[in-house]
């Protein structure tokens, strides 16, 4: 997680002569530089005492916006999840217990509106 | 980025003149010989006559064992350019060739190679596009892709269109252009034309391309890369800008391979061929096989003692347009012959008469009268009493100093 | 020579016309000259009425336009006297060649031809005798050469054809099939009767 984040961002302002002939884009995973999560109207929300740490959500996330560490999931990529809600369709848990973050009962992960006042640093 | 750029060419030791053997061949032919002396990686390519016979030679060659290409017989132009991109893209060295309806199905993608900066070699063999249906040469196919980013070549016989195809490959590599290059030929006219054609020794040829190393490979996992990526409004123009100035730049390249070929070959490689240029008081500019037939009218008109001169730009993209200013400001009257129309210009003018004319404008030669006539559409033959009719009329616009009707035809019926 | 020597072919689609203008090309060329075959294409179906040209010259050839006024006429296939206009265009004191069973006196008169020489040889008998097949085209180079040397202006000559001929065969056809191409080529040669 760390290591991506330490991605060089690109240089967004090059002058015509300085940019890569044909478009070559040779830094990998620069693309981690690339913030997404402003796009977000919906944040996903986890309830990790809730969690049976299945993975489907890790597996499913399409912007690879569910860090792992150790085998166990940390939380939310913030800065990049798109607010997809695809964790939120493919979790299989329902909770026992009203959702630690929302109230609710349903799902370990739910969405909720962004209020715009939320930090977008990782949910760790 | 230009400063991690690799030099792209081990240069051949030898730098003296290599005799030619001198084979019987059709221009096509010539060209798939000139393809089997080069061994490009891969080859993906579909028929179309004319240009049916280079690929048909060449595939002969692949089955005999005679190059080591991967050959891909795909299922149309599209998917042969697509798969010439992605192998371009892999770091090979790659060649195609296709003709009219193949090329303009190739449209998309050849933006896309030139666009990806790829040094991809596709040999034309001119034919009119459709409709109506016909086989025969005209210049609409590579014409209407004189805008498409690809430095364009056009050959005059089969022995050039042998020798541009050559030159075709060490122009596109180079490590400072990178840009795909067309080498085209007259078809029929030229393409299955059988000549006298000198044949380079196939050590020469190996020698003089080189081994082609790509900055960049789609299967390097050492050194991953993104290629043909999304470009949004904040980086598309910079590139199409860099693009251009890549073109703008390509010049002394062209210049420079050339100069090397004509010193192994013993064959001249001008950039515009010029005959009886110096003191020509009429002259015509045309491209291609017709180049050849003028250049013989000018013989003739020579020894009546008529000032007449001949300008055979071998290069087309880029557009050498301070040579052809340079040759030409001084005549009285001149023509441009081409074989193609650009539909909807001023009044159907044809695409290099548009060129010529934007040259001296902005050379601030604006005085030279230039007509155009539009010839050979779909095959139709170019006779050397049409050319003398275009010479007879640049004569009349010299005596008389009335320009008269701009676009002419010739050879046309009514 | 100084001046280009300019041949205009005609056949019908499928019979080696266009194979036999670029080997009589490449005898030529085998004796040092410059040369251009090329065929007149069309929507051509097998036994349509085509035609080639082939120019001989000193110098590289510039022009890149059919044959119009030919110095030498060559027709492979009997039957087109009628269907086409043979003579067309063929300069003063040019030569006509024809494979015919016919004499050359009849040929004037079918085509009232009066501007050349005339040359005639049964090539088809020929071709049915050695070839089993009447399969001509190839064979009239004996007659071009001998035509050529009788105009004092022997371009070609014999041994360099058949070589060429030889070499164009070897590989492709069994080793008496090429000696009796050969072979009908030298008989073209002896055979023909200028009228």
């Amino acid at each position: 997680m760390s290591e991506r984040k330490e991605a060089q961002a690109p240089e967004l302002d090059l002058p015509w002569k300085e940019v890569s002939p044909g478009g070559v884009v040779d830094k990998p995973g620069s693309s981690v530089a690339y913030i997404t999560g402003t796009w977000r109207s919906m944040r996903p929300l986890r309830d990790h005492d809730q969690c049976t740490q299945c993975l489907i959500c890790w597996i499913m996330c399409p912007d690879a916006a569910i860090p792992i560490e150790d085998g166990k999931v940390k939380g939310f990529d913030y800065a990049h999840c798109k607010g997809c809600g695809i964790c939120v369709e493919q979790c299989p848990v329902n909770i026992k217990e009203p959702h630690c973050e929302t109230g609710e009962m349903g799902k370990v992960i739910q969405m909720v509106p962004e209020s715009g006042d939320e930090d977008n640093a990782d949910d760790e | 980025m230009t400063s991690n750029r690799s030099r792209t060419f081990v240069l051949g030791e030898k730098k003296e003149m290599v005799e030619s053997t001198y084979l019987a061949l059709d221009g096509a032919n010539a060209v798939s010989h000139a393809m089997r002396q080069i061994n490009p990686d891969v080859v993906a390519a579909y028929p179309i006559t004319p240009q049916t016979a280079v690929v048909q030679n060449f595939s002969q060659f692949v089955a005999d064992g005679t190059v080591d290409t991967e050959f891909v017989p795909v299922e149309s132009e599209h998917a042969a350019m697509s798969a010439c991109i992605g192998a371009s893209a892999a770091g090979a060295r790659v060649m195609t060739a296709t003709s009219a309806n193949g090329l303009a199905l190739m449209w998309e993608m050849l933006y896309i190679a030139s666009g990806m900066r790829l040094p991809i070699v596709l040999t034309v063999v001119n034919r009119a596009l459709s409709s109506p249906l016909n086989i025969h040469c005209d210049h609409s196919d590579s014409m209407g892709a004189r805008d498409a980013g690809w430095l364009q070549l056009y050959a005059e016989t089969g022995q050039e269109a042998y020798d541009n195809t050559i030159q075709a490959l060490r122009i596109a590599e180079d490590s400072d252009l990178l840009l795909p290059v067309m080498s085209c030929q007259d078809g029929f006219i030229t393409g299955h034309g059988v000549e006298r054609v000198g044949i380079l020794p196939d050590q020469t040829v190996q020698d003089f391309v080189g081994q082609y190393v790509a900055n960049y490979s789609l299967l390097d996992v050492e050194n991953p890369v993104t290629m043909g990526a999304w470009d949004f409004t904040d980086y598309y123009f910079e590139h199409k800008r860099q693009q251009s100035q890549a073109m703008n730049e390509s010049m002394p390249i062209v210049e420079a391979v050339s100069a090397e070929y004509e010193k192994l070959s013993g064959r001249p490689q001008p950039i515009i061929d010029t005959f009886a240029m110096d003191d020509a008081e009429v002259a015509v500019i045309v491209l291609s096989s017709a180049a050849g037939t003028t250049r013989s009218v000018v013989r003739d008109l020579r020894n009546k003692g008529v000032k007449a001169g001949v300008v055979k730009p071998r290069l087309f993209r880029p557009f050498p347009a301070q040579r052809i200013v340079d040759a030409i400001k001084n005549c009285k009257a001149v023509a441009v012959l081409d074989r193609a129309i650009s539909f909807g210009s001023p009044d159907g003018m044809g695409p290099l008469f548009l060129d010529v004319t934007s040259a001296l404008y902005n050379a601030g030669a604006c005085d030279v009268p230039v007509i155009d006539f539009i010839f050979g559409l779909g095959g139709r033959d170019m006779t050397p009493p049409m050319v003398e009719s275009v010479y007879d009329q640049l004569m009349q616009i010299r005596d008389t100093g009335d320009r008269g009707d701009i676009v002419r035809y010739v050879g046309l019926r009514g | 020579m100084s001046r280009m020597y300019e041949i205009r072919w005609h056949g019908r689609a499928g019979q080696g016309v266009v194979t036999a203008g670029e080997l009589l090309g490449e005898a030529a060329m085998a004796g040092g000259s410059h040369f251009q075959s090329f065929p007149e294409y069309g929507a051509e179906r097998m036994g349509a009425p085509i035609k080639s040209y082939t120019r001989i010259s000193d110098e590289p050839i510039e022009i890149h336009s059919p044959v119009l006024e030919p110095d030498m006429v060559i027709v492979v296939n009997p039957n087109l006297i009628g269907a086409v206009d043979l003579t067309e265009g063929l300069k003063e004191g040019g030569v006509l060649l024809m494979n015919t069973p016919q004499s050359p006196d009849t040929i004037r008169k079918r085509l009232d031809y009066q501007k050349g020489a005339l040359w005639c040889v049964d090539a088809s008998a020929i071709a049915t005798e050695e070839l089993r097949r009447d399969i001509p085209s190839t064979m009239m180079i004996g007659l071009v050469i001998k035509a050529m040397e009788d105009d004092s202006r022997a371009l070609i000559d014999l041994e360099t054809a058949v070589d060429t001929v030889e070499e164009s065969l070897e590989g492709k056809l069994r080793p008496e099939v090429v000696e009796a191409n050969a072979r009908a080529v030298r008989r073209v040669y002896e055979e023909c009767v200028k009228g």
